[in-house]
């Protein structure tokens, strides 16, 4: 009955230096149970999806407020089918225009939480959506 | 004093008599959360304040007149019945063009100051062709990569007429230089020219996060411009010294208030070590603050702030000039505070922060616009900010008596009580050894993430209520916003090629090598940064430059 903590990757692209929603989402993962890693600011599309295959991960979180989303999701997404790594789930947080949600979703973005989402809302998507993860 | 005692005695007898028998009978907060009667930082409201709560309060000592020190009810004598406070709104996107042609259209529409928003690569030091910056041109800013964009942004704006503000901060002397250069190549003296560069690095470290070099040697940058400005540019507030950003990083209304004021006592610390005299560079010193929804709190926020700083600056420093004594402030109203969710409900909250702004005594004010939460301000959403303030100035009779608010009770007790507990930090930072010492301890850092934890959780618990987001939800139609078109990037690079391939480069190389020696010698910088500017060197060129010097910096990540 050993259960595998949900292993979280959570990372900030983009030039902005806007950490407080990623760092409150990385400490209520944190309290609800799951392993969280924090990349730190200013992270490149190779260096998070880097990280997420070395630490082997369950999922990737990223958080962004700069407008560069159009750009960087896309890498980001790109290269970790580049690297065989595409079955890792991607979700994301931030300042994102409602109507880029559709394009990111298509992209292969899981699930986009915008400025007013509650934490715990977070914590519940994850666990309904990678209930395995957790009873492994 | 012994008369006082029994006066002092019998008003709390009485409060606590009406208290006991009428209020606490009446069982009201026995019903309600803990948390109902806490303002957005968490402190605790009384139910009634009254003479009991102000009693130790001396009139000339703690308020005095406007004008008077401690400054307590405002710097000037007649506050807004003299002059309004300055309608500031920040703006830049797109290219220099784009950018040009809002500040003349904010300028035409009753708007009285400019306010530059840099897009995040120039905030970075890098330019526009650098990797980093891909997805990010003109996006939340405006581009300004050399010389050549600056001359393109203020085109056609009387230098000599207007007051500038720019938001930059790590190179904020280079894009200051490219200011000054602007003016001279149109032959307006650098005596004349009147504005404000944010400047302020520390809180870069607490909150905002556009760092380049470390914190000493951009310390050092920072009294460089102290220097030079007292000199060179007497008209021009070398620093804005920020509690904005590390209120929004999720700091409470006592932690902006202490944080900034403590980061303040370090410029006028390490500019004295270089030498300067007190009373030359600190009537130069400005402050910016957040104001947010709580409407007491940022009012006595606000009060408390201009006591403290008078009497630190005649206290503990011993300055002479009263012109020193005046901490003179810049207010945005608070961009965490805006929702997604039914948007036009900001246009309500900006109103009562801007409100509290104007009743807290502010130098000037920029009302954030509607869609914030989406992306940069249309061209409406911030007519609408704008006119907030207009109706506030013309139609609300707020500024018709100075400091409308003194003497009420509860705004007095609240004043002093945040006076009391930013002394705290203050002194608990003092301790450390100052605010460059506790930043590499991660003091701050940890105290505001920490505040930021604890007000989410409040809100997930539904004791903070946010009208539209986790009570009163509902449906609402998307808004028209700002988009910035890919094809900025496409003529932001063009030009930058252009200014490259069209310069001389043996002038641009000499430039730099003389800028980085005058860094290795200790040297004052601001002569050899507007050497550099003037040869068209790029912003990246000049800051790798510094940066060979001085060496980048990464913060130690922890959440």
């Amino acid at each position: 009955m050993s259960s595998k903590k949900i292993r979280i990757v959570v990372a900030k692209p983009g030039l902005d230096g806007h950490d407080r929603g990623a760092k409150v989402v990385c400490r209520a993962l944190r309290d609800a149970g799951m392993e969280v890693i924090y990349t730190g600011l200013r992270r490149t599309p190779e260096e998070i999806v880097n990280a997420a295959i070395q630490e082997d991960v369950d999922l990737i979180g990223l958080s962004i407020l700069s407008g560069a989303h159009p750009i960087l999701f896309p890498k980001i997404i790109k290269l970790l089918k580049e690297k065989g790594a595409g079955d890792i789930p991607v979700i994301a947080g931030g300042i994102i225009p409602e109507r880029d949600i559709p394009k990111m979703k298509k992209l292969g973005i899981r699930e986009i939480f915008l400025p007013g989402t509650s934490t715990q809302d977070i914590v519940r998507w994850i666990r309904e959506n990678f209930p395995a993860s957790e009873k492994k | 004093m012994a008369e006082r005692k029994p006066k002092a005695a019998s008003l709390e007898a009485s409060y606590e008599k009406w208290k006991k028998t009428k209020y606490r009978r009446a069982g009201v907060d026995a019903c309600l959360p803990k948390k109902a009667f806490t303002t957005v930082s968490g402190r605790q409201i009384k139910e009634l304040y009254t003479p009991a709560d102000i009693l130790g309060s001396d009139y000339l000592k703690d308020l005095n007149y406007p004008g008077e020190y401690p400054f307590t009810r405002g710097v000037h004598p007649t506050m807004y019945r003299g002059r309004l406070w300055t309608m500031r709104q920040f703006s830049g996107f797109g290219t220099a063009e784009d950018t040009n042609k809002r500040y003349k259209y904010l300028l035409s529409h009753g708007q009285t100051g400019l306010s530059v928003a840099f897009h995040l690569p120039t905030l970075m030091g890098i330019d526009s062709d650098n990797p980093l910056a891909r997805g990010e041109i003109g996006k939340c800013g405006v581009a300004i990569d050399t010389l050549a964009d600056m001359e393109i942004l203020f085109k056609g704006i009387p230098l000599d007429k207007i007051t500038t503000s720019m938001t930059i901060n790590a190179p904020a002397a280079v894009l200051w230089a490219m200011y000054i250069a602007v003016a001279q190549k149109r032959g307006i003296s650098p005596k004349v020219i009147s504005g404000t560069i944010q400047n302020d690095i520390l809180k870069e470290y607490i909150a905002q996060k556009t760092f380049v070099f470390p914190p000493r040697p951009s310390m050092k940058l920072i009294v460089d411009t102290f220097e030079y400005g007292a000199q060179e540019v007497p008209r021009w507030n070398t620093i804005s010294i920020s509690g904005y950003h590390i209120r929004e990083a999720g700091a409470t209304a006592v932690q902006e208030l202490a944080f900034t004021i403590r980061d303040g006592i370090e410029y006028v610390e390490w500019a004295l070590k270089r030498g300067l005299e007190l009373d030359d560079f600190a009537p130069r010193l400005s402050f910016f603050f957040n104001s947010h929804n709580d409407f007491f709190e940022e009012i006595a926020k606000f009060r408390a702030a201009r006591r403290i700083w008078a009497r630190i600056m005649r206290e503990r420093f011993g300055s002479k000039n009263p012109r020193s004594w005046w901490l003179r402030f810049h207010t945005q109203t608070s961009g965490v505070s805006l929702m997604a969710q039914q948007p036009y409900n900001n246009i309500v909250r900006v109103t009562i922060q801007a409100l509290a702004a104007v009743l807290g005594g502010t130098q000037s004010l920029h009302t954030n616009s509607l869609d914030e939460t989406y992306a940069l301000p249309s061209e409406e959403a911030v007519t609408i900010a704008l006119r907030t303030q207009q109706i506030i100035a013309h139609e609300s009779g707020v500024p018709n008596s100075i400091d409308p608010l003194g003497g009420a009770y509860m705004v007095e007790a609240l004043t002093r009580d945040m006076e009391k507990e930013a002394g705290e930090y203050i002194k608990k930072i003092d301790d450390m050894g100052g605010m460059v010492k506790a930043i590499e301890l991660g003091f701050p850092q940890r105290e505001i993430a920490d505040s930021a934890y604890q007000y989410q959780t409040a809100v997930d618990r539904k004791e903070k209520i946010i009208v539209g987001v986790n009570a009163f939800e509902m449906k609402h139609e998307p808004i028209p916003i700002l988009c910035i078109d890919e094809a900025v990037a496409r003529q932001q690079l063009a030009r930058l090629r252009e200014v490259r391939r069209s310069r001389n480069q043996a002038r641009v190389r000499r430039s730099l090598a003389e800028l980085k020696k005058a860094a290795a010698d200790d040297l004052n910088l601001m002569p050899y940064l507007l050497n550099c500017v003037k040869t068209y060197a790029s912003l990246e060129e000049i800051m790798d430059s510094l940066k060979e010097i001085f060496g980048g910096y990464q913060e130690p990540i922890m959440f």
